[in-house]
């Protein structure tokens, strides 16, 4: 009997990847109109000519930029709420409340708040913040949680001391739960900062170029901006993957 | 030293120690025995402050250190870096982790040894602590004879000087080490 070699990861999610490529261009011949479901053809020649435009990039950088600032401000905001309600019941009685509205309330409700409350061009901030920001304080108020007390009462026994203490029991107890939730909240970020980024008109911004797109038809450009966003979203995701596998190989004694 | 007044100290319903009283000097060592669950770790965890909860008075004079009944290592640490992380010294961590016959493995994490090296690695941590009081809670299970009869020669020589207090139900161990047994709810 044959022995079946198996393919490489990397080549079978390279299949994968052209298996579905395969249906949508199908899927795209059976309607038969570029304007509902334009080919993937015509989407790779629309994203060339717009990686051809200076208002491409400045776009696609003032997303990032945007979105990035609300990732970035609510994981600072979500390790401190996390450890003051791990470390404190009536901080986490207070406090609650508030995660559990934000859990609750659609994004479209706090965008079209946001369109009240503040300047157009923060709210892809304040919402991709909004958005991850409970994830990365119940992800850190968890790990602290979690911590062994076994490991904490050796730490006690010798003597470690709070910084101690924090570095070599309470951190690498953490890190792992704030990595998965910065992991999970990266796309989350991205959905719910280019969809406020739609509803609020941001000027020079991804959601934008998809409202215009939606305005006037080009479907095609609407599919090239959103494979832009996927594509900014994977290389993200991996950039801060390899960030933290860096961080794991350096802290290894 | 460790003076013990009048002790009280019971779980829920459950009356673990009745005016118990215990005076140990600054040096020599000392068998805790008794049934199960008639409270030896409960003295030990008393004895360095892990608990706190109970009724008389206990007075300890030094420097404690512990091998707990489970390793309690740092998982993201080698067995060098968990004994560095509480001595500091480097040459002391590695000669330790030799005098437990662990040389070829200071590099690897407690995920990759043995339960019997990672008891090792723990004795080791305890050691190299600068204490004046070590409490030894069941410290030779998963260890081999040969292994077992060099660590204890280890413990005789380095703790001749201090305060030594183990927890075991081998009557050989505590006739190796030279111990006075102290008997708690017999």
């Amino acid at each position: 009997m044959k022995k079946r070699t198996k393919l490489p990861a990397s080549v079978r999610s390279l299949l994968a990847f052209v298996f579905w490529v395969g249906v949508w261009w199908i899927i795209s011949l059976i309607v038969g109109r570029e304007v509902l479901i334009p080919s993937p053809p015509a989407v790779a020649v629309r994203l060339f000519e717009l990686l051809q435009t200076s208002d491409f990039y400045i776009s696609v950088l003032l997303s990032v930029l945007r979105i990035t600032a609300g990732f970035g401000a609510a994981v600072v905001l979500g390790i401190i709420t996390g450890i003051l309600c791990a470390k404190s019941s009536a901080a986490d009685t207070l406090l609650s409340p508030f995660f559990s509205v934000i859990k609750a309330t659609p994004v479209a409700s706090f965008i079209i708040l946001a369109l009240v409350w503040i300047n157009k061009e923060l709210i892809p901030v304040f919402i991709s913040a909004l958005m991850v920001l409970p994830v990365i304080h119940g992800n850190v108020k968890q790990g602290i949680l979690q911590t062994d007390v076994q490991l904490l009462e050796m730490a006690r026994i010798f003597g470690f001391g709070r910084k101690k203490t924090l570095k070599v029991v309470y951190l690498p107890s953490v890190l792992p739960y704030l990595y998965a939730g910065m992991k999970t909240c990266l796309g989350l970020a991205w959905k719910a900062g280019v969809a406020s980024e739609v509803l609020c008109f941001a000027a020079y911004s991804i959601g934008n170029r998809l409202y215009q797109s939606k305005v006037y038809l080009e479907t095609a450009d609407m599919f090239a901006w959103t494979v832009t966003v996927i594509i900014i979203s994977v290389i993200i995701e991996k950039l801060l993957m390899a960030a933290v596998s860096l961080h794991n190989k350096k802290k290894q004694i | 030293m460790i003076t013990v007044k009048n002790l009280h100290k019971s779980f829920d319903n459950n009356v673990v120690f009745d005016g118990f009283s215990l005076e140990l000097p600054n040096r020599g060592f000392y068998a805790v025995s008794g049934p199960s669950g008639s409270g030896k770790t409960t003295l030990f965890r008393l004895i360095c402050g892990l608990d706190t909860e109970y009724g008389g008075e206990i007075d300890v004079e030094g420097k404690i250190s512990y091998v707990f009944q489970e390793n309690r290592l740092l998982p993201h640490m080698t067995s060098y870096g968990n004994v560095f992380t509480v001595c500091g010294d480097k040459e002391k961590s590695l000669s330790l982790l030799s005098s437990v016959g662990l040389e070829d493995a200071v590099d690897k994490y407690p995920s990759e040894l043995s339960g019997g090296m990672n008891r090792r690695v723990a004795i080791a941590r305890a050691l190299s602590f600068g204490h004046d009081i070590l409490l030894l809670d069941e410290p030779f299970t998963a260890l081999d004879a040969d292994i077992k009869d060099k660590i204890i020669n280890l413990i005789k020589e380095r703790e001749k000087d201090k305060l030594l207090l183990i927890i075991t139900h081998d009557p050989d161990e505590i006739s190796a080490l030279g111990c006075e047994e102290i008997k708690i709810n017999d």
